[in-house]
């Protein structure tokens, strides 16, 4: 226990000062502390320009934490009266948070800054702003498209460099490739709106459908209805309880039985991360590309996509706003961000891009995914607070569908329903606080 | 008072502070917390707004809420039972006289120790329609029945099925007997040997001996575990949470009060209608406790009472 005794005290002595000050910090720096959801590469990118950051000036420090159920944290410390002072969140997420009061609009910052849309591809600017006020800054972005197996294709006697231009192309190639083992159960199969199944609220999209008009839901207008007609054939087409079975023999998309790394799937609806996850889980000389997702009428739907991007922001109550700031605007320069974007091998939302950064890509198809978050007809989650919901009230829908227990027009129906009762709440919540929020947000 | 009672006023006090300061800033201020954010437009962030009991009417018109209500209610009434008996009959087994006791009682124990998340995530491939282990055994059956009776039964995709969610969650559940299994366990040693002597000497069979003694000196125990079990299964969360990915199972098969509170709560930012499904949650737990302790008055036997 004598022995012992001074051991513990040095221990705690270090634990207190662990909690007293920030350890490694030089002397002199205002500590900025930043959470972000990322992890493993994609935190490893971020980890580089914020030791850059730290480096280049000698006034501040950012703490960068790789932080898992963000929202949910950063709900409780915004709560809590001690947020981080900066965030890296999901673009789709911004509306509920400031709709709540939980940033700090950074407009003034912003101007202060000489930073403003020119500077960004237009629609990354959009998703940043909101109700009026700028909430956050662009870092990394994604946009969607058509990834398919060109292996599978030349085994089938298809062309491998020509996807399919339209979904009925689709559905004769996904026919063409359909294979059945000498029992009927199903082996592998072209395409399959369920793998993975990440985006089951947007099909519609690709139908011509839209989810809301700025004021009203119109989940059950004629794109969204034909979209969950075209769903609804699979389990027509394929039965439904062999769909299950054949599904639930897939691995985990971060594996190598992922179903479109083993063949069971030759077309799936991704963005630019696949790269990653192939080469570090499909088998050697995985050959695949890259194009837009056919929509059901190619002349007049055009491209369309869904755009997203993560986002900087400045958490409401944060201690050191312009600070904070300072870190954004460090970030948001073209080299910096060119290289947090190689980094976590995703495209930049900055209009302007060096040549070097395509040369140095390893993602072949960025240029692709780029492309498509340029389209006209390239789509972002619409801004408001009822993402979530209709995320899973439409996993829901899809559900019933695939398993045939109700109609496309039924479940479009109840999800309309539903959505927009809520939205009536939503937009009463925000009436009963837009006078007092506004105020505040536009005081300097 | 004299300075001496309240010498020993302020020794109780401070020996009961820490369960006192517990219970008044861990249960009591976030339950009346909660009562009055349940009656308010609240988010966490943005000032809470009072609007009365619209909570209460827009739950009450909320078919999703019901639906998750229902599957509660239904779990609750199927797992609870079948976990007592199973648990009690694998009880009176460990209780008899037969070889490696110890070891079988450590064996049907153990599974009960392993975390929920573990346990979700082993019951995910245990119950997978295509390669999992239970439909691995159920298959030689269903190919018997199906030859014998020119049927076309196939093992069912469990969780994926709407029809079959709810029974695979409550398979999930039985993996964890173990916990009252111990408890009987104790109370099977607590039974008087004199009385079972007794029986012997009347000819009892061992029936008899179950109905008549084991189970009337058991029942604080039943009841306890019963009601444990009960509000187990009215706050189950993490199991089905982790199996459907933080979703609602196939056609919110598997979606349970505690989950529609979780998400209103955190993913929609509805606080206080989450607190509104909370005070339900209460009540009914409340409800039924008190409609099982008003049952035990008349069926459960304590000695010397």
């Amino acid at each position: 226990m004598s022995r012992s005794l001074p051991r513990l005290s040095l221990l705690a002595a270090l634990w207190l000062a662990g909690c007293a000050g920030d350890f490694g910090v030089p002397a002199g720096r205002t500590v900025i502390r930043y959470w972000d959801k990322w992890s493993g590469w994609e935190a490893e990118a971020m980890r580089a320009v914020v030791d850059d950051f730290n480096r280049s000036q000698d006034r501040i420090w950012v703490e960068f934490s790789s932080t898992s159920h963000i929202n949910r944290k950063l709900m409780l410390s915004i709560g809590g009266g001690v947020p981080p002072d900066i965030a890296g969140l999901f673009g789709n997420t911004l509306a509920v948070y400031a709709e709540n009061n939980a940033l700090t609009p950074l407009d003034q910052l912003a101007q202060e800054a000489g930073l403003g849309e020119e500077a960004y591809i237009p629609i990354f600017w959009e998703i940043c702003n909101h109700l009026g006020h700028l909430w956050a800054l662009p870092s990394s972005p994604a946009s969607l498209g058509l990834v398919w197996n060109k292996k599978i294709f030349r085994e089938n006697g298809l062309d491998p460099d020509r996807p399919p231009s339209s979904i009925a192309e689709l559905e004769r190639i996904n026919d063409r490739l359909t294979r059945r083992d000498t029992n009927g159960r199903l082996q592998s199969i072209g395409h399959l709106p369920s793998e993975p199944g990440w985006w089951p609220a947007i099909w519609g999209w690709w139908f011509g459908g839209k989810l809301w008009n700025g004021e009203q839901m119109t989940m059950d207008d004629a794109g969204n209805l034909a979209a969950m007609e075209w769903i609804s054939t699979y389990p027509q087409r394929f039965a439904s309880r062999d769909l299950l079975s054949f599904r639930d023999g897939f691995g985990n998309f971060a594996s190598p039985q992922n179903a479109f790394f083993t063949g069971r799937v030759a077309m799936v609806l991704q963005g630019p991360w696949i790269h990653t996850f192939i080469e570090k889980y499909a088998p050697a000389g995985f050959e695949w590309g890259v194009s837009a997702f056919p929509t059901s009428d190619p002349a007049r739907l055009g491209t369309v996509t869904l755009v997203e991007t993560d986002v900087l922001v400045i958490p409401a109550g944060a201690k050191h706003p312009r600070e904070a700031f300072e870190f954004l605007r460090y970030v948001s320069r073209q080299g910096n961000m060119e290289k947090l974007c190689l980094g976590q091998r995703k495209f930049s939302p900055l209009r302007e891009v060096s040549p070097d950064f395509f040369a140095k890509h390893p993602n072949p198809h960025i240029r692709t995914f780029l492309e498509l978050a340029k389209s006209p007809q390239a789509k972002r989650v619409p801004p408001f607070t009822l993402w979530a919901m209709m995320e899973n009230d439409m996993k829901q829908a899809f559900g019933k569908v695939w398993n045939g227990t109700a109609t496309p027009e039924e479940v479009l129906r109840q999800v309309q329903n539903h959505l927009q009762a809520e939205l009536e709440k939503s937009q009463h919540r925000w009436s009963r606080l837009a006078g007092i929020l506004q105020k505040q947000w536009s005081s300097p | 008072m004299t300075s001496m009672d309240c010498r020993r006023l302020t020794t109780g006090l401070c020996f009961i502070a820490p369960w006192l300061v517990g219970f008044l800033a861990l249960s009591l201020y976030p339950f009346l917390s909660s009562l009055y954010l349940s009656g308010c437009d609240y988010s966490v962030l943005a000032p809470a707004v009072w609007i009365g009991p619209e909570n209460y009417t827009n739950l009450a018109q909320d078919p999703i809420f019901w639906k998750a209500a229902g599957n509660t209610v239904l779990f609750a009434l199927v797992s609870v039972p079948l976990g007592l008996i199973l648990s009690f009959l694998l009880a009176l087994l460990l209780n008899a006289d037969i070889p490696a006791r110890g070891f079988f009682r450590t064996v049907f124990f153990l599974p009960s120790l392993m975390p929920l998340v573990c346990l979700a995530v082993l019951w995910l491939w245990l119950l997978n329609g295509d390669l999992g282990l239970v439909n691995a055994c159920l298959r030689p059956f269903l190919g018997l029945g199906n030859h014998l009776f020119g049927a076309s039964w196939a093992p069912p995709n469990w969780l994926q099925d709407p029809r079959f969610a709810l029974a695979g969650l409550v398979l999930t559940g039985l993996w964890g007997v173990g916990h009252p299994m111990v408890i009987f366990l104790a109370g099977l040693q607590e039974v008087p040997r004199h009385l079972y002597e007794s029986a012997d000497i009347d000819g009892a069979s061992a029936w008899q001996k179950l109905w008549h003694i084991t189970l009337p000196t058991l029942s604080p125990v039943i009841y306890f575990n019963g009601i444990m079990a009960l509000i187990g299964c009215f706050q189950v969360f993490a199991v089905p949470y982790v199996m459907t990915e933080g979703g609602d199972g196939p056609e919110r098969s598997l979606l349970f009060l505690a989950t529609y509170l979780y998400q209103h709560a955190f993913e929609y930012w509805n606080m206080g209608y989450a607190c509104a499904i909370g005070l339900f949650l209460f009540c009914l737990i409340l409800g039924l406790t008190w409609v099982a302790s008003r049952l035990s008055s008349r069926h459960v036997h304590y000695e010397g009472a």
